[in-house]
């Protein structure tokens, strides 16, 4: 991808990307991580040809997204997490075989990979059931076997595990990095903000927000990027704190409820800085219940490249 | 993209299009509708006829000009729609669009191929509606009198003509969405009123002669109706006596390619735009 932009016409316009200047080598799990709107999902779009850039130039395995999608089309596919489509109709078997067939899978190819791929999602005794029948779960789960079916060099997944239960997420997890370890010369492109399934599955992230590219690098280039800082885990009752954020020597700082309390984590320029931030909770009539010095995580990064957390 | 792949695909999608069309949770209540729905529609203009001619006997060949345009005509809901619906089903209701335009297919052939069940259920809708009028109605057919010939030129020009203009508006549904019945509905009755379904076209003041001489549908029902007539007298009604049945086929050979690329060129220009668009896999009413 060379300067490409995408720019969504309203009653105001909405830059989507902007300016973004990636490339994903052959043989890569390459991550994208952004909050919700960083733009991840426009640019999946636009590089499985669904959606045509406003500027700038994107290849797919050499070919130009915008003149070329036909030679681009029968080497990709893409899943989209929480997807449900499908026609409710036909069995989970069937709506599998036609988009095989779509592809120009031969047959006993495609039944076999079918069965394969049924059997890794766990979705063998639902295969002759019509999709209608089926839990949301299941019918994401058969989204997933459509991309993997058609056994594409260039496999795009869209937050693939959205929605899903912890032990069908893990489960996903470990097909994918397997499937890309069993294959010579194929390439994965997943967008996600979990940092932890972009941690444990990406060979590089491209970290996004706001529609451009923040950094590029491995997970644990990423972390490195934290330097000199110091990371810390604070529990506290509960009590706003965004005011937290401005105070000298804290770089990035995320809170989230957890089990009545609040979990703060923060990067810190030095270790100095953390009695000010304790005496910020306090004076704000919080109380401190837990504090820990943690490793650098790419949360951590990801707040001290973007300047706050994803969720 | 070679032609087995495109038989593929249209094989795929037509085997997709009948699993939709047939998918009837009450099979006789769906078989006791698809009699009823033709007969009742055509009921409708036999009703209207009978009411200004008293009988089908004293006029015949207006009876079947009638009769035969309405049966016929239904065709064009059929396969024009049924083409049409395809886009607005999988993008928003089967919310498939998506992954059947990146696959690598014609979105042509494969739009084309979904349509076949419904065309066949017109097809089915056509043929009750004519036994019903020869059976009930005393509609003039002589099986050793039809033009069997020249009726397979003109239902396969216009089932061709048909699934062109069924395509022009695929492409309009892919840039639309709530729209496109009504778009439908209005093209359709914009044809029904200017090709001659059900009167003829000299009825119409000379602006509208010209439109529904510039649309196949008029040249398609004319040769339908010229080739299943058993006898004279039928080619005198639709304002197209001056010319003979060869002239009338080449009209519709010739407007039928001259719809095809035109149709080809618009559902390619629509398919651009709502790739720039971003329409291709948004979901507005479900």
């Amino acid at each position: 991808m060379r300067s490409l932009s995408r720019v969504f016409s309203g009653r105001r316009d909405t830059l989507a990307l902007d300016n973004v200047d990636l490339t994903v080598e052959e043989g890569e799990l390459f991550g994208l991580l952004g909050p919700n709107g960083a733009g991840k999902t426009t640019l999946i779009k636009i590089l499985c040809t669904l959606l045509l850039p406003s500027s700038g130039t994107a290849r797919v395995l050499g070919h130009d997204v915008d003149v070329d999608a036909r030679h681009i089309r029968r080497r990709i596919n893409m899943v989209s997490g929480g997807e449900i489509s499908g026609y409710g109709l036909l069995t989970i078997r069937e709506n599998l075989w036609m988009f095989t067939q779509f592809y120009g899978v031969p047959g006993k190819v495609a039944r076999e990979r079918i069965d394969t791929l049924l059997e890794a999602f766990g979705l063998e005794d639902k295969a002759d059931a019509k999709l209608r029948t089926v839990s949301t779960g299941q019918r994401q789960r058969m989204n997933i076997i459509r991309g993997f079916a058609t056994d594409p060099e260039l496999i795009f997944l869209d937050e693939p595990t959205l929605g899903l239960d912890v032990a069908t997420s893990i489960a996903i997890r470990k097909y994918v990095r397997n499937w890309l370890g069993e294959r010579d010369g194929r390439t994965m492109v997943l967008t996600t903000h979990h940092m932890k399934e972009a941690d444990e599955l990406c060979d590089r992230i491209a970290i996004i927000d706001r529609g451009r590219i923040v950094a590029v690098d491995t997970p644990a280039g990423l972390k490195r990027q934290v330097g000199s800082g110091s990371s810390f885990l604070m529990e506290t009752t509960t009590f706003d704190p965004a005011p937290l954020s401005s105070l000298p020597g804290v770089r990035g700082l995320t809170a989230r409820p957890l089990d009545g309390h609040l979990q703060i984590r923060m990067v810190l320029d030095d270790e100095s800085a953390i009695a000010d931030v304790i005496s910020g909770v306090v004076s704000s009539g919080a109380r401190v219940i837990g504090l820990s010095k943690s490793e650098p995580t790419l949360e951590d990064a990801f707040m001290q490249l973007v300047g706050r957390g994803l969720e | 993209m070679a032609v087995r792949d495109h038989l593929r695909t249209l094989r795929m999608a037509a085997w997709l299009g009948w699993q939709i069309e047939s998918n009837w949770a009450r099979p006789l209540l769906f078989l006791l509708y698809s009699f009823i729905r033709p007969i009742a529609a055509t009921l409708i203009l036999v009703i209207m006829y009978l009411i200004i001619k008293q009988d089908v006997a004293s006029d015949p060949a207006l009876f079947s000009y009638v009769y035969l345009g309405a049966t016929f005509y239904m065709f064009v809901s059929g396969v024009v729609f049924g083409i049409t619906y395809v886009i607005h089903e999988d993008r928003e209701h089967y919310q498939t669009l998506r992954n059947i335009y990146i696959a690598p297919m014609s979105l042509y052939v494969y739009v084309i191929g979904r349509a076949a069940g419904k065309t066949a259920l017109a097809a089915l809708a056509v043929v009750i509606s004519l036994v019903f009028g020869i059976a009930a109605l005393g509609l003039p057919f002589d099986p050793l009198m039809v033009d069997w010939p020249l009726f397979a030129a003109a239902m396969l020009l216009g089932l061709a003509c048909l699934t062109a203009l069924g395509l022009a508006l695929a492409g309009v549904s892919l840039l639309t969405a709530k729209h496109s019945t009504s778009i439908n509905e209005g093209v359709g009755g914009f044809v029904y009123l200017f090709c001659g379904a059900v009167f003829p076209i000299t009825v119409l003041p000379v602006w509208g002669q010209a439109i529904g001489l510039m649309i196949p549908v008029t040249y398609w029902l004319e040769l339908v109706r010229r080739s299943l007539y058993p006898g004279e007298g039928i080619e005198v009604l639709g304002g197209l006596q001056g010319f003979g049945d060869g002239t009338i086929l080449a009209f519709l050979a010739i407007s039928t390619m001259a719809f095809t690329a035109l149709s080809l060129a618009m559902f390619r220009y629509a398919d651009r735009i709502a790739r720039r668009k971003g329409k291709l896999d948004m979901i507005t009413t479900y």
